[in-house]
């Protein structure tokens, strides 16, 4: 019987944290990184979830760029060696375009992405 | 509410505001006439991107500008003096090729047949070293002048890369404008515009609210500017916005294709979209007629 009682408790156990774990891991923001050097970003397309909040980790590899989606109200300056987050949760499905807008040379009206934000 | 206008509605509100707006003349015979005393004419050319090379959007890239020159230094009264609002050169890395085209630049418009020529920079002079190259050839890049009672306010808003006017040159705007009486005539000259014409195309001045706030409380403002390589008109309140044509590249209407490149040669229809303005100053009725003209395909370099 006693040991009948340990096997329960332990189940118990390990299904709540099971449980716990599955629920904090979906409030978990999701993390997109991009990485921007004269003159791209990689990657240059990134897909996020409505409604689900989201990380934006940005790394320079070379000079300051920026990182610009006026539709999505998101902007960031990208200095190298300091990578730079800009949270937010996408409210509406659609592709959302970003940019360079630090002045970085002579492809720097090249240097863009997309967004796309799924239901 | 949508400030984007075309002619004919420009022309509607010019007539309530005090500014006439003349377009596609390719000679305008007000010129010719004798100009009372403080009525004056400047010429306004922009983005000349001069060391630009890309066959399939201009195939006459180092003939364009010099035959602009010419169409300047051909026309029947000679201006007041000549501008030039940014992008005068094609970025570059290498500071020795900035120089260089920097220095032939310059020696080109040497040509020009007036007295005095203004120029300031675009990005592409200015945002890769803070303006270091430019000033060395052209000077300070933020300034004021007075010609036949306007006050012309050169700002610099491509020194900074992000795009910004800065505050330090926003405080130098303020000292300006506290010396002005609220009607005095006032003309903006920059490169970027200093509204959000389209920022998802960097259309726009990060802090550029911030000027347009500050001249707000003055009732004859008028802004000229580059940067976008096309005629656009536009107000914010009372003070007008007029860009001008590229004399190397043509740019698309905002919003109007997925990504912002320039618009292709087309040898049906040569130069189509590159050329330069008049800006006639009429000093009794306080407002400004504006002229555009194209690049003569026929002249000869």
């Amino acid at each position: 019987m006693k040991k009948f009682f340990e096997t329960f408790v332990v189940l118990t156990l390990c299904f709540g944290y099971s449980i716990w774990s599955t629920a904090i891991g979906s409030n978990e923001p999701s993390l997109v990184k991009i990485s921007a050097k004269k003159f791209e970003f990689t990657p240059k397309q990134v897909t996020v979830k409505k409604g689900i909040p989201c990380i934006i980790q940005l790394t320079s590899e070379d000079r300051t760029h920026g990182f610009s989606s006026p539709a999505l109200n998101l902007r960031a300056d990208i200095a190298p060696g300091k990578p730079t987050e800009i949270k937010f949760t996408p409210q509406k499905a659609g592709d959302y375009n970003f940019f360079c807008d630090v002045f970085c040379g002579s492809g720097h009206e090249d240097m863009e992405g997309k967004i796309t934000v799924i239901e | 509410m949508n400030n984007e206008m075309d002619r004919r509605e420009f022309l509607k509100l010019a007539g309530v505001g005090g500014v006439v707006f003349l377009s596609g003349l390719s000679a305008n015979p007000a010129l010719s006439l004798a100009l009372p005393t403080k009525d004056f004419f400047f010429v306004q050319l922009s983005d000349t991107h001069w060391g630009f090379e890309g066959a399939k959007v201009n195939p006459d890239a180092k003939g364009t500008l010099i035959k602009a020159v010419k169409e300047v230094n051909s026309l029947k009264q000679k201006p007041d003096f000549i501008v030039f609002t940014g992008d005068l050169t094609q970025t570059t890395d290498d500071v020795s090729v900035r120089k260089a085209r920097m220095k032939e630049f310059r020696s080109i418009v040497g040509e020009l047949d007036a007295k005095i020529v203004r120029f300031m920079p675009g990005e592409h002079d200015a945002s890769l070293d803070n303006g270091e190259t430019y000033k060395e050839f052209f000077g300070e890049t933020h300034y004021t002048f007075d010609h036949k009672g306007v006050h012309f306010i050169v700002i610099d808003n491509v020194s900074d890369p992000t795009g910004s006017i800065g505050e330090a040159q926003l405080e130098w705007l303020k000292q300006d404008l506290s010396k002005r009486k609220r009607d005095d005539n006032i003309v903006v000259l920059t490169h970027r515009p200093l509204f959000d014409l389209y920022p998802q195309w960097d259309w726009a001045t990060k802090d550029g609210a911030k000027a347009i706030d500050m001249l707000m409380p003055f009732t004859n403002v008028t802004v000229f500017y580059g940067h976008v390589h096309q005629e656009n008109h536009h107000m914010t309140g009372h003070i007008a916005h007029h860009s001008a044509n590229s004399l190397m590249l043509p740019m698309p209407v905002a919003g109007s294709m997925p990504k912002r490149q320039p618009i292709l040669w087309n040898n049906a229809e040569p130069y189509k979209g590159l050329g330069f303005r008049n800006v006639l100053s009429k000093s009794k009725k306080d407002q400004f007629e504006l002229s555009e003209y194209g690049i003569n395909a026929e002249a000869r370099v």
